[in-house]
């Protein structure tokens, strides 16, 4: 084909380009805009799912939402064959799982991370951080496999008469017999899961602290300790906030494992944290998929709908402050 | 070159996403209520028979050729989909009241039966060793009883050495027809003792909960001085220690196919409207009481004829050649004097496009 025919099928348009490349230009000229209207539908269906998802979650609450009002934020059991739909139990038992998580897994992340950054060589630090990476990569339900017949019995024979026979044992918080299943395992788990998301990401906020600062300090005369906590960890402070956020919205959320180990008792309040109970997630895995009543099953979705609201705040909540600790670390380095 | 280059990367794109929206959009047709393939027979429900149900299923298809997909979604699950007629059949194992099947307008039949065992992790004690009557097993499922060495399991084992540790009941966090089918036992065997009557779910008062037959194997044997119930194939295959149960004759009687198959000839099909037999502390000397069956269901008027006859097909096959499957893998067959009551009374009904859909 001679330039002059291409010349003729492009028109005006195309003479532009047509006298400046060869003839083959004209295919980009298509593929541009096609490729951008490609990633832009793309991106698009992200959006359009995320709003059809809550959407779809609302609706199908509504009945929940419109009969039980504020009745499941203020009542404790959940039980569907008396019409009771106390949303407590589950509530509890997502947040205390939660808090166990991450008393155990932030200092423990914390000092990895500053392990990985400030002691150990940097050739060492990869292989350790990639091995501890590689933690998340576990699927969870492996993780609840492990713990029912790993860290249950463990629990149950070692560890809990332990911290019975221990001052703490006397709080009343250890109280009860020592089952193994419950929601301290339930939390000491969840901790093991969320560990890697919270080194992984102190690790990185943690290498942006200017090495100028840090060698200000060595230069006072100050022990690798002290570089580590007054100045490391200070400077490093919002990013290890946002990690920690990050792995909040983790743990809340977090199902299979949970649903394994908790005991899935969903009527009554734990009394201590040896007592079995139940997350909202494991509440909806044990008992979704036998559920026919319409209310039963509304009520279900409301509790989904109220795990997704409480996620998505400590998500935003984490992406906002990483941004921030990035900006300032940007502005300061 | 370049712009050649990336022209087919956006081409194998495109493609890809008209493939991937091709295979949706098929699929979509394939399992369309109304266009389900003629050669597979579809089922949906309780998860106890399953494996059975997976099996016969396979020697059916490499014998004739026609295949079963059954999804073991739960009873709830099963009993919603006949209903709404995605499936072909159902599979419960509570059956449905007499009412519930004529406002449905389904049809009721057993196809195997089975037995609900209480199975223990008590250091010292062996399987068979521990007996239980059906007020103490309540007793311990209702909290009253809460340590090995109480007195009322004591009076029952004279000679056998309990530990003082505490007990953990463990009970299924999901709705089951197990559960229902142990509950039935407490219910119609413990009089007072059990208040909590007989349910798929039921809201424990004590104990940890496991999801599915699993879930409470696991626990139990990972939580030492545990009891729990469990179908009675998860208990041989397992393993576990079971307890002997005292049935209505007084006599203790230990799980085994025998001691199921008694309680299903025992019962009284043919009076029991729907079949909606229920199988729990039947009389008789060797009768286990908590024996229970799986039902499936079918509707009685159906449009599409060649699917709903070869599902039927496949049941009088399995009735008439699958027992000897079913006892390797731990289920009752169901008795040939029922499967005559079950051709007569009830296959009789099933319509399909406007004629019988059952010839024998």
């Amino acid at each position: 084909m001679s330039t002059l025919e291409w010349e003729a099928r492009l028109g005006p348009e195309g003479r532009r380009g047509a006298a400046k490349a060869a003839p083959r230009r004209t295919h980009s000229r298509l593929t541009d805009p096609l490729f951008r209207w490609f990633v832009t539908a793309c991106g698009a269906a992200v959006a359009v799912a995320m709003v059809a998802l809550s959407a779809v979650l609302i609706a199908s609450s509504w009945r929940a939402i419109t009969t039980l009002g504020l009745e499941p934020l203020r009542t404790i059991p959940w039980s569907p064959t008396g019409g009771e739909y106390g949303a407590l139990t589950s509530l509890f038992g997502t947040f205390v799982t939660t808090v166990i998580a991450m008393v155990i897994a932030v200092p423990l992340a914390l000092a990895i991370a500053l392990l990985l950054v400030e002691v150990v060589h940097p050739a060492l630090g990869r292989v350790v951080g990639t091995t501890i990476e590689m933690l998340a990569a576990i699927p969870s339900i492996i993780f609840g496999m492990w713990g029912i017949f790993v860290i249950v019995p463990l629990m149950q024979q070692y560890v809990q008469p332990w911290i019975q026979a221990t001052p703490l044992g006397r709080l009343g918080l250890f109280s009860g017999p020592p089952l193994g299943i419950g929601v301290f395992t339930a939390g000491v788990v969840l901790a093991l899961m969320v560990l890697p998301f919270i080194t992984a990401v102190s690790r990185d906020v943690l290498k942006m602290v200017p090495t100028v600062v840090k060698e200000a300090g060595y230069g006072m005369g100050s022990t690798t300790f002290e570089v580590m906590s007054k100045i490391s960890a200070r400077y490093a402070l919002t990013g290890i906030a946002g990690a920690v956020f990050l792995g909040l919205g983790r743990a809340l959320g977090e199902t299979m494992a949970v649903t394994f180990l908790i005991g899935s008792d969903f009527n009554t309040l734990p009394r201590s944290l040896f007592d079995p109970g139940t997350s909202i997630s494991s509440t909806l895995a044990n008992t979704f998929n036998e559920a026919t009543d319409p209310l039963h099953v509304s009520a279900l979705v409301e509790l989904g709908l109220i795990l997704f609201l409480i996620t998505m705040v400590f998500q935003l909540v984490a992406q906002l402050w990483l941004a921030r600790a990035r900006r300032m670390s940007g502005t300061r380095a | 070159m370049i712009g050649r280059r990336k022209t087919v990367t956006v081409a194998a794109l495109l493609a890809a996403v008209a493939l991937v929206a091709l295979a949706v959009g098929g699929c979509g047709s394939k399992t369309g209520s109304g266009g389900r393939p003629a050669d597979t027979i579809v089922g949906a429900g309780a998860s106890f028979p399953f494996p059975l149900y997976s099996k016969w299923g396979e020697e059916y298809n490499a014998q004739k050729g026609i295949k079963l997909n059954y999804q073991s979604i739960g009873s709830g699950g099963g009993i919603s989909a006949i209903e709404a007629g995605t499936v072909d059949f159902g599979a419960s194992d509570a059956p449905l009241e007499a009412s519930e099947l004529d406002a449905q307008s389904l049809v009721q039949f057993p196809m195997c039966v089975g037995g609900v065992v209480p199975v223990v992790n008590i250091e010292g004690v062996g399987s068979g060793a521990l007996k239980l009557d059906a007020a103490t097993l309540a007793d311990i499922y209702a909290g009253g009883i809460t340590k090995w060495d109480d007195p009322a399991i004591k009076a029952l084992n004279p000679g056998l050495s309990l530990p003082a540790s505490d007990i953990a009941a463990v009970h299924r966090s999901d709705s089951s027809g197990t559960t229902w089918i142990f509950t039935s036992y407490l219910t119609a065997a413990a009089g007072d003792v059990w208040t909590l009557g007989a349910n798929k779910e039921i809201d424990w008062p004590t104990g940890v909960g496991g999801k599915g037959n699993e879930g409470v194997a696991a626990s139990v044997q990972q939580v030492s001085g545990s009891i729990g119930y469990v179908e009675y194939a998860y208990a041989k295959q397992n393993g576990m220690d079971w307890v002997q149960l005292q049935n209505k004759d007084g006599k203790f009687v230990e799980p085994s196919l025998e001691s199921f198959a008694e309680a299903a000839a025992i019962a009284d099909w043919q009076k029991t409207p729907g079949f909606a037999v229920v199988l729990v502390d039947q009389a008789g000397a060797a009768t286990w009481p908590i024996t229970g069956a799986s039902f499936i269901l079918m509707q009685k008027e159906n449009s599409d004829a060649a699917r709903i006859t070869n599902a039927l097909d496949f049941f009088a096959w399995a009735y008439r050649t699958g027992g000897s499957t079913a006892k390797e893998l731990d289920y009752v067959p169901i008795p040939d004097s029922v499967y005559s009551l079950v051709e007569d009374q009830l296959w009789s009904q099933i319509q399909a496009g406007g004629a019988p859909a059952w010839k024998k």
